[in-house]
């Protein structure tokens, strides 16, 4: 290979370096820690110069998909950005879904994939992909690095993009010629990109306006997602200080739990599909919605012409493309959520700095009768394990040690969050947009990298487990303790309750047979496994898992056909939200109208 | 105001003139099922290396504000205006227009192409090509009387009238 020829502007840093080290420059200078990757012909250049620092630790992971999804559980529990490094044709393709995942639950996380020499280039040429054609449509970003002029600038340009304005995922393509020739560095700083500059600061005069309207209202609701929780700490402090100021209530969406401190009175719970009674009622009642750092997502509003009719509705979203996207809205602010809660909080102390508690108290009187409900009751009674109760138990003998808890996707994932309970931000981590079976455990380890002390939970399901299982050697070799909390029905249990709500209980291909033994498979890998199949056994088992040092596996042998509720199904309205019959056994009959929607 | 009422918009945007950018758009447009009824690109600014792009679309106001936003959002997008809505413009198309045929019928194209401003650009002894220009309608008027056996357009190119200015580098933001 021919070292390529750098004709352009001279290198501000007169050392000679190869394409490699300025990517390792870049990262450095960019304050990466950690990486997760998978080695392959293309970039050994970069693991060449990785081998030779001691800087930036490499995380090698035993599928590329797992590397983005434990980059963005090190992003999503840090705020930092995820950074992955994969090979080339097969390296980057298995990323997609990860980058998936991250576009849709905006998570910034940097993707360094490598790429056949740049002469070779659409000859088919042996582990050649198509990368950013691949990639265009899941990423915020992607970039090919065809000259090695550009190299540092794109690696520097990348964090940006990935980090600023609504995070997301960009990938950099690099060719191995690009990382074997010379190539000149450049700071960090320099070379802005003028195309691209997200706003960050509201209009006040939209603000005002807000506040007034929030002044007057008589049935408020504060509805916040995951934006705030990206936005930081401090948006979530804020977010609490002026929801507090106001005294009214709020709800969160799953991506927003921890948001605000679930133990707080003012909190209704989740809302949507899947979320409290009292929630979805408010939402559906209230006369002014605040929206901050949601996105209307269909799984919350539910038919949107039956969505919270007799509102004016307030959104703040640092991407103007959320807004008005699904619901017209009435006041549209575009801004950074922390910048926005402050100069609400600012504009609310002016407008209204006494507090008139008389105003809203019949709404208050009314969202304790549907409170009253208790609709994400349960009964725990026999010998069978409830799911839910293993997840309150869980909650319970861990909430003092500040977990971390990451999830995979179905009837667990929703039974997790609606009986985990969140006080602080960053806490929780799941695949909420994509919905991604697999994501849980490998975001797990991405937190425990970024955390090493901290308590990390992933509570997972029998059939999403085994999707990125092979992780558990990741875990072994780098010796993360993170516990999985395996909540086994025996089912994919989402798509049974779904088959059995919409397709007559016909449960085609929902019935996983012949399942692993989980603890013999976790002491293969030469971790612990455990077992309840018990109410009596669960306590003993949480108890064993946590005082054990390394990764457990404690599978939970729940009762096989238990539903999520409340529920309310696709194509119907808040207040159309089913909830749980009183006797255990079957459900109630929902109209099949919801069948096309997912 | 109806917001189902379906509005064809006439909108332009100023990129770097880098690969991959027009499939950034392009994709944007197929990869959530918005119409694109027409399309040009061309660099107009070899200093900055910027390329403007005419798209015309038709969707609801919903939608077209989604477009807007989705266009902004690109990083290579220094601006999108959407000339239908922000101001008075001239909206112009350019095409070829092949006839064949006997004497008679070339004699009579060439004097349709005479009062319809149309310019002849290449002949052969059975054939003519015109090129017209204009606004989509007077295209279409010349296409349908001449009964060409084969058209090329151009797409539609638009800019604002007066002091409505496009200029990418400007008006960046900082
Ligand atoms: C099986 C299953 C069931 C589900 N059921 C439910 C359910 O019952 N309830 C529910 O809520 N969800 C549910 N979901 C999740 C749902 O699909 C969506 O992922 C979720 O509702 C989206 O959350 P969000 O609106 O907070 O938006 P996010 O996807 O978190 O998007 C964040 C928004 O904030 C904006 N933003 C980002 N950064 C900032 C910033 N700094 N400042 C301001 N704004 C910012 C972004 O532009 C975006 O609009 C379910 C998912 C699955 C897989
Ligand atoms: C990669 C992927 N494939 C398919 C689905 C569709 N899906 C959603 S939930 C689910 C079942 C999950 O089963 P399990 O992990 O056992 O969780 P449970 O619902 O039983 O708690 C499936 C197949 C998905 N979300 N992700
Ligand atoms: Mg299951």
């Amino acid at each position: 290979m021919t070292a390529q020829q750098t004709t352009a502007q001279p290198p501000v840093d007169v050392r000679s370096m190869t394409g490699a080290q300025v990517v390792l420059r870049a990262l450095l200078d960019q304050g990466v820690e950690v990486i997760f990757g998978y080695p392959g012909g293309a970039v050994l250049p970069l693991y060449d110069a990785l081998f030779q620092q001691n800087t930036i630790q490499h995380v090698l992971v035993r599928h590329e998909q797992a590397a983005v999804h434990a980059a963005e559980g090190y992003a999503r529990s840090t705020g930092k950005t995820g950074v992955v490094l994969v090979t080339s044709g097969p390296g980057a393709t298995n990323t997609v879904t990860g980058l998936t995942d991250a576009l849709m639950d905006s998570v910034p996380v940097v993707c360094l994939t490598g790429q056949v020499p740049t002469h070779m280039i659409g000859n088919d040429a042996f582990q050649e992909a198509d990368t950013v054609g691949i990639t265009r449509p899941c990423t915020k970003h992607n970039y090919l690095v065809k000259k090695a002029e550009d190299l540092a600038r794109i690696v520097h340009e990348a964090f940006h993009v990935a980090s600023s304005g609504r995070p997301g995922p960009v990938v950099v393509d690099l060719p191995k010629n690009i990382l074997m020739g010379e190539a000149p560095y450049i700071e960090k700083e320099a070379g802005r990109r003028r195309s691209y500059s997200p706003r960050r600061e509201p209009d006040p005069g939209r603000i005002e306006e807000a506040v007034r309207l929030l002044a007057r209202a008589e049935r408020p609701i504060f509805y916040v997602g995951g934006g705030v929780v990206n936005s930081g700490p401090l948006a979530c402090a804020l977010l609490t200080e002026l929801v507090r100021a106001t005294g009214y209530p709020i709800t969160l969406t799953l991506m927003g739990l921890g948001a605000y401190p679930a133990a707080d009175p003012q909190y209704l719970g989740m809302l949507g599909m899947h979320g409290t009674y009292e929630a979805n009622m408010a939402m559906h009642g209230c006369d002014v919605m605040v929206c901050i750092g949601a996105r209307f997502d269909d799984r919350v509003t539910g038919r949107l012409d039956g969505f919270s009719p007799g509102s004016r509705k307030i959104h703040i979203d640092i991407d103007p493309s959320s807004i008005n996207k699904n619901v017209p809205v009435d006041i549209a602010i575009v801004g950074d959520a922390e910048r926005s809660l402050e100069a609400m909080l600012e504009a609310w102390k002016r407008v209204a700095p006494t507090v008139d508690r008389a105003r809203v108290a019949p709404w208050w009187a009314q969202i304790e009768r549907w409170r009253a409900v208790d609709s994400l009751r349960f009964r725990q009674h026999g010998e069978a394990i409830k799911p839910q109760h293993a997840i309150k138990r869980l909650y319970e003998m861990t909430r003092d040690r500040d977990p971390y808890i990451t999830t995979d996707v179905g009837q667990h994932q929703m039974w997790a969050a609606q009986h985990f309970h969140f006080e602080k931000p960053r806490r929780w981590l799941t695949s909420g947009g994509l919905g991604t079976m697999g994501y849980g455990f490998p975001a797990a380890l991405g937190v425990q990298m970024a955390h090493p002390e901290a308590l990390v939970i992933n509570i997972s399901g029998d059939a999403s487990w085994v999707m990125n299982m092979q992780e558990m050697s990741t875990a072994m070799q780098y010796r993360l303790p993170v516990k999985i909390f395996l909540i086994n029905n025996g089912y994919m249990g989402m798509v049974r309750q779904w088959q059995d709500f919409f397709h007559g209980s016909r449960r085609a291909e929902s019935y996983m047979d012949s399942m692993p033994d989980f603890v013999k498979l976790a002491e293969a890998f030469g971790a612990r496994g455990l077992r309840a199949t018990t109410v009596a056994e669960l306590d003993r088992v949480i108890a064993e898992m946590l005082a054990t040092d390394g990764s457990v596996l404690a599978d939970i042998r729940v009762e096989k056909v238990e539903n999520v509720y409340p529920m309310i199904p696709g194509g119907a309205a808040h207040n159309e939200i089913k909830l749980s019959p009183e006797d255990d056994g079957g459900h109630e009959p929902i109209a099949e109208d919801g069948m096309v929607l997912v | 105001m109806n917001m189902e009422e379906e509005k064809r918009h006439t909108i332009v945007v100023l990129v770097d003139n880098e690969a991959g950018v027009l499939a950034r758009v392009i994709g944007l447009f197929s990869g959530r099922g918005y119409n694109i009824d027409s399309l040009t690109v061309a660099e107009v600014d070899p200093v900055h290396k910027l390329s403007r792009i005419n798209i015309v679309t038709t969707g609801t106001e919903l939608v077209i504000e989604q477009i807007k936003a989705l266009l902004s959002k690109l990083v290579p997008v220094h601006r999108v205006q959407d000339l239908t809505i922000e101001g008075p413009h001239v909206e112009r198309e350019l095409a070829l227009v092949k006839v064949n045929g006997d004497r008679e019928r070339l004699v009579q194209a060439l004097r349709i192409a005479d009062f319809m401003h149309a310019r002849l650009v290449d002949s052969t002894p059975g054939s003519l090509v015109f090129e017209v220009t204009g606004s989509s309608d007077e295209l279409d008027a010349f296409i349908a009387l001449v009964e060409p056996v084969e058209v090329s357009r151009a797409g539609i190119v638009a800019i604002g009238r007066g002091d409505m200015i496009l200029d990418g580098v400007s008006q960046d933001r900082e």
